[in-house]
């Protein structure tokens, strides 16, 4: 089923008029009302009247992610504050997060955006969607849930966690969908042997991951683990939330939501446009956003784009799911961590000085095992194993707050972590997907 | 009175503990005592050496992390119920033990237990008010 | 002035005799829907209702018979849906005794429904599309956060759906958005209050104006506590999953007890013991019919709090009467920081583990102003190693489990044998050191 024919199935050239007529009014209205824009735009010497095809997007600014913190929390809000019904905050590199504000109009649209997506992945109002992403500021839990409610599916709005709670409502509601990161789904498969739950005997026919890379090769094993078929989402806070772009079952890229979400690829070094099937990174304009519109959003993600005639008759735009980033960014249990956050924590903490390594790894639970190695100073090391525990504790504890995911904390003796060149290696990934 | 005690932080890892051993055998240091306190993922070793400041200035030449810790030796005589004077004593006087370890050494008969205690002042004068030994050094 | 606070003013005003009509109206539709569902057809036509023709009068609700949170468990999964499953479009679960839950669907009109009781709550609060709304009270299958979220939308409040916990975070955003409203539970605000100074805020940087309190007993003091520490106004609210959740009834402005909404629910107060009811105005069990959802009919529900009926007109006119502040319990339940919890599951997980069996305590006492659960366990022969690791991860999976079946982080704290005291006849297990709350 196609939720939107009308918009997903459309003729290119009659995309095209849309979304340039769109991009024309968001231009001038965030020129019009957005200081901050305005002066982006008058620093290259740019006005809205430029704007005159679509090729011509490529003479906006970029916005980056700390322009977006900057502003924070109110200064890319291009409507009325009374008009805001929600916000969602994502974490910033640096504490400060990055904020997206929705409109009523916002949320109906991101509700359309999702049910495509749960469409694209054979969803239909029969469904029953457990949805494992975590709801709150996190945008992954609610975005999926306006979706399966536009589309009319039975929501079983569980977040994530609680991993026998999860088993538990699959079989008992047979659920038939499951939305959650991909390394979650496979340490619930995990969780289900020791329950004696077998996947063959509930009733999920597609799961719809993201919020962390994965590859084909994670994508066999959970279709054989979890007895479904498995497709890749994409979404971030800053352009909506997941319903970006989805596969659909030709699984052979994701669909991006282009009448909403302009895509371009640059050169993430010149900034230059590259033409269409080039490697390079992926920018955003959301071109029927209210509440924080966003101009030319460079998501740091590198992929390509391209077109095709898609066996499922879609005609929009196609992604390769994600190849990497062009920042230090990691993505710990479908968070996003930027290793100068620790840093930040452990400046924070009397006791400690930032000499810390990250340590990720998928062990047999085939979640995110992060570990923090923090050097031992003299300064701290007591006789008493009580007082280093606590130490341990307080790290825990304050990381957890920064990062909202729990790490484990290993204190380590000092000049253990290998330095190259004296600079310290800070993250070891040895995650492979 | 006070004996320094050495404490070292360490990894739960192969090789760590070998390590300290080979510095102070390089560095011809004479234990007296040593002891491990672990928890989940590391340890705290705590040693008593002849030259313990030699032993803490080697140690932190090769990067550990140590540092210096007073603690009470008391000579008891080796026979059943001698440790448990002493404790009793402790008791009765409200001197609060944190750890207790006994040493390598049995000579004269005697035996040499090392106590870390949270007050140690307070905790050699009732050793010394009952008449009992503490060493100041090996 | 409270003119302006009214949803629906018409339905808020209803005189009584035509609110009683339209109880008796939605009181047969949903006696109809319930008739489809296994559970009721059965219960029901064991006390000769066979249509919801049976039912002519208010008063004839009292030929049902009650309906327990057991009778709920026993319903699991489906022996309470009345409709057809592709027209359930959400569920929400809390915790039964065991490790069961209670399941609630919801069709779209249901849902809709429950987003007008709580528009209409907010409303009655004050809160307009002005506010800023904070809501902390927990999102997902719990009902506290997702309850409030739709109303404060429809309404056209910002809303922040920050969730429980993280209190730095909350902070934050209630200083970057300038929240005038919060809804969270009375022993989290204290919390709040607690950490502000030494978090590096002061009132000064908020803008907060009201409170809406819930999900956990508390008494006046405590209202006025919060009252005078935001200088704010703190309403109380009630509700419980079975019932939809928030918005069974909410305090208006005038704050003298919380207004249930009889339009959407039928009230009665039982005695605890004879079962028969009890004078209007008198303390007794709740027991409640929820009249706006076809999905989940249930009727004459057995609460198991004990308040009671206001049966004074409220000076703001709204004719829906009011009850007390919840005076207690009938039963063992515990409420941990807002979540419910019986000692029956933290049981249940405890007898799982190898080598405790029955040597163990749980206590639940303040830490600051939050609530703690503490599970004390002794350590027999049988279960120590040497390995400071075996002991430490022994102690992680309890957690671990615990967390599983009653979503609460618990401490546990191994003892050698002979801590805990030698039990004779029925053991005590439970230790509440919270003082009364009620």
């Amino acid at each position: 089923m196609i939720w939107n024919k009308q918009a997903e199935c459309e003729n290119r050239d009659d995309r095209k008029v849309k979304q340039l007529y769109n991009l024309k009014k968001l231009v001038r209205h965030v020129y019009e009302t957005i200081p901050f824009y305005k002066k982006k735009f008058d620093d290259l010497g740019v006005k809205p009247d430029d704007i005159k095809t679509l090729a011509d997007i490529s003479k906006l600014p970029f916005t980056t992610k700390d322009e977006l913190r900057e502003t924070y929390p109110y200064g890319l809000l291009a409507c009325d504050k009374k008009d805001v019904v929600e916000i969602h905050t994502s974490s910033g590199t640096t504490g400060t997060p990055v904020l997206g504000a929705y409109t009523s109009n916002d949320i109906k649209m991101w509700g359309e955006v999702m049910a495509r997506c749960l469409c694209m992945a054979g969803g239909t109002p029969d469904d029953v969607v457990q949805n494992g992403y975590g709801y709150g500021m996190f945008t992954g839990g609610l975005g999926v849930h306006y979706g399966s409610h536009t589309l009319g599916c039975n929501t079983i709005p569980i977040s994530s966690g609680n991993t026998k709670r999860q088993l538990m409502m699959m079989r008992d509601f047979k659920s038939t969908m499951l939305t959650c990161t991909p390394s979650y789904s496979l340490y619930m498969a995990e969780q289900a042997k020791e329950m004696g739950i077998d996947f063959k005997d509930l009733s999920l026919k597609a799961g719809i991951f993201g919020a962390e890379p994965w590859s084909d090769n994670m994508r066999k094993e959970i279709e054989e683990k979890l007895n479904l078929e498995a497709f890749d989402i994409y979404g971030l806070t800053e352009i909506v939330g997941p319903g970006v772009s989805n596969e659909c079952q030709a699984h052979n890229g994701l669909h991006v939501n282009e009448d909403h979400f302009y895509p371009e690829i640059i050169d993430p070094k010149t900034g230059e446009v590259l033409p269409e099937g080039e490697k390079g990174e992926l920018v955003f304009t959301t071109i029927t956003r209210e509440g924080t519109p966003i101009i030319r959003y460079r998501t740091r993600d590198i992929t390509w784009l391209w077109h095709d005639e898609c066996s499922c008759g879609r005609t929009t735009v196609k992604m390769h799911r994600l190849l990497g980033r062009t920042d230090d960014m990691l993505i710990l249990r479908g968070v996003n961590v930027f290793p100068s956050q620790i840093e930040n924590v452990l400046m924070r903490i009397e006791e400690t000085e930032p000499h810390y390594q990250i340590v990720v790894d998928r062990g047999d639970s085939h979640l995110d095992e992060v570990e923090l190695h923090v050097e031992v100073e003299p300064n701290f090391f007591t006789d008493e194993t009580k007082s280093l525990e606590k130490i341990k504790a307080k790290i825990g504890a304050e990381i957890k707050q920064e990062l909202g995911i729990s790490v484990i904390i290993k204190l380590v003796e000092p000049k253990s972590i290998a330095r190259s060149e004296g600079k310290a290696k800070r993250v070891i990934d040895k995650r492979t997907l | 009175m006070k004996v320094k005690q050495i404490s070292v932080f360490l990894e739960n890892k192969n090789g760590r503990l070998s390590e300290v051993t080979r510095i102070l055998s390089e560095g011809e240091i004479s234990l007296r005592a040593m002891t491990i306190a672990d928890t989940a993922d590391f340890g705290i070793l705590r040693i008593i050496a002849e030259q313990p400041d030699k032993c803490l200035e080697l140690l932190k030449q090769h990067n550990f992390t140590a540092r210096v810790t007073e603690v009470i030796g008391v000579r008891l005589d080796d026979k059943p119920g001698a440790l448990h004077e002493v404790m009793q004593i402790f008791e009765d006087n409200k001197v609060n033990i944190e750890y207790l370890y006994s040493t390598l050494m049995l000579s004269d008969d005697k035996v040499v237990i090392m106590f870390k205690v949270e007050d140690i002042d307070h905790g050699l004068d009732i050793i010394m008010q009952n008449g009992m030994e503490a060493i100041t050094a090996f | 002035m409270i003119g302006d606070l009214y949803a629906d003013e018409e339905l808020e005003r209803l005189d009584r005799d035509a609110l009683r009509a339209l109880q008796l109206l939605r009181l047969k539709k949903t006696v109809e829907a319930a008739l489809l569902t296994p559970f009721y057809s059965k219960r029901l036509k064991g006390v000769g209702i066979t249509s919801a023709e049976d039912i002519r009068t208010l008063d004839d609700v009292r030929k049902i018979p009650y309906t327990t949170k057991d009778d709920l468990r026993e319903a699991y999964p489906y022996g309470l849906l009345s409709v057809d499953r592709s027209e359930i479009v959400r569920m929400h679960a809390s915790s039964g005794t065991t490790g069961t839950p209670t399941v609630i669907y919801h069709t779209q009109k249901d849902l809709d429904q429950w987003t007008n009781m709580t528009v209409r709550s907010l409303r009655a609060t004050g809160c307009t599309k002005e506010d800023v709304f904070q809501n902390m009270m927990t999102y997902g299958l719990f009902t506290g956060g997702i309850g409030l979220h739709y109303g404060a939308e429809r309404l056209g409040m910002l809303v922040i759906p920050a969730s429980s916990g993280n209190t730095t975070r909350q902070f934050n955003m209630m200083k970057d958005f300038q929240t005038t409203t919060v809804h969270a539970t009375p022993s989290y605000m204290l919390h709040l209050y607690s950490r502000m100074e030494e978090m590096g805020y002061s009132l000064k940087d908020f803008n907060l104006k009201r409170a809406l309190i819930g999900a956990e007993p508390h008494s006046e003091e405590v209202r006025q506590k919060i009252e005078e520490l935001f200088d704010i106004d703190a309403y109380n609210s009630y509700g419980l999953s079975e019932m939809n959740g928030p918005s069974v009834a909410f305090e208006c402005t005038q704050k003298k007890g919380m207004h249930l909404w009889e339009d959407a629910y039928l009230v009665e107060t039982i005695d605890r013991s004879s079962l028969e009811p009890v004078e209007e105005g008198e303390m007794g069990e709740l027991v409640l019919t929820i009249l706006i959802r076809t999905g989940t009919p249930i009727l004459r529900y057995r609460t198991k709090d004990l308040a009671a009926i206001i049966p004074e007109p409220c000076s703001c006119g709204r004719t829906s009467r009011r009850i007390t502040r919840i005076k207690g319990r009938t039963d063992d339940m515990l409420i941990i920081n807002g979540v419910n919890v019986f000692p029956s599951q933290i049981e249940e997980v405890i007898m799982k583990m190898p080598g405790i069996g029955t040597n163990y305590l749980i206590k639940v006492r303040k830490e600051g102003t939050l609530d703690k659960l503490t599970i004390h366990t002794e350590v027999g022969a049988e279960l120590f190693t040497d390995n400071a690791q075996d002991l430490h991860n022994l102690r992680r999976r309890i957690v671990e489990e615990l967390s599983a079946s009653i979503t609460i982080k618990a401490a546990v704290e191994l003892h050698e044998p002979g801590f805990l005291p030698v039990q004779q006849g029925k053991a005590i297990r439970v230790v509440d050191e919270r003082g009364s709350v009620f």
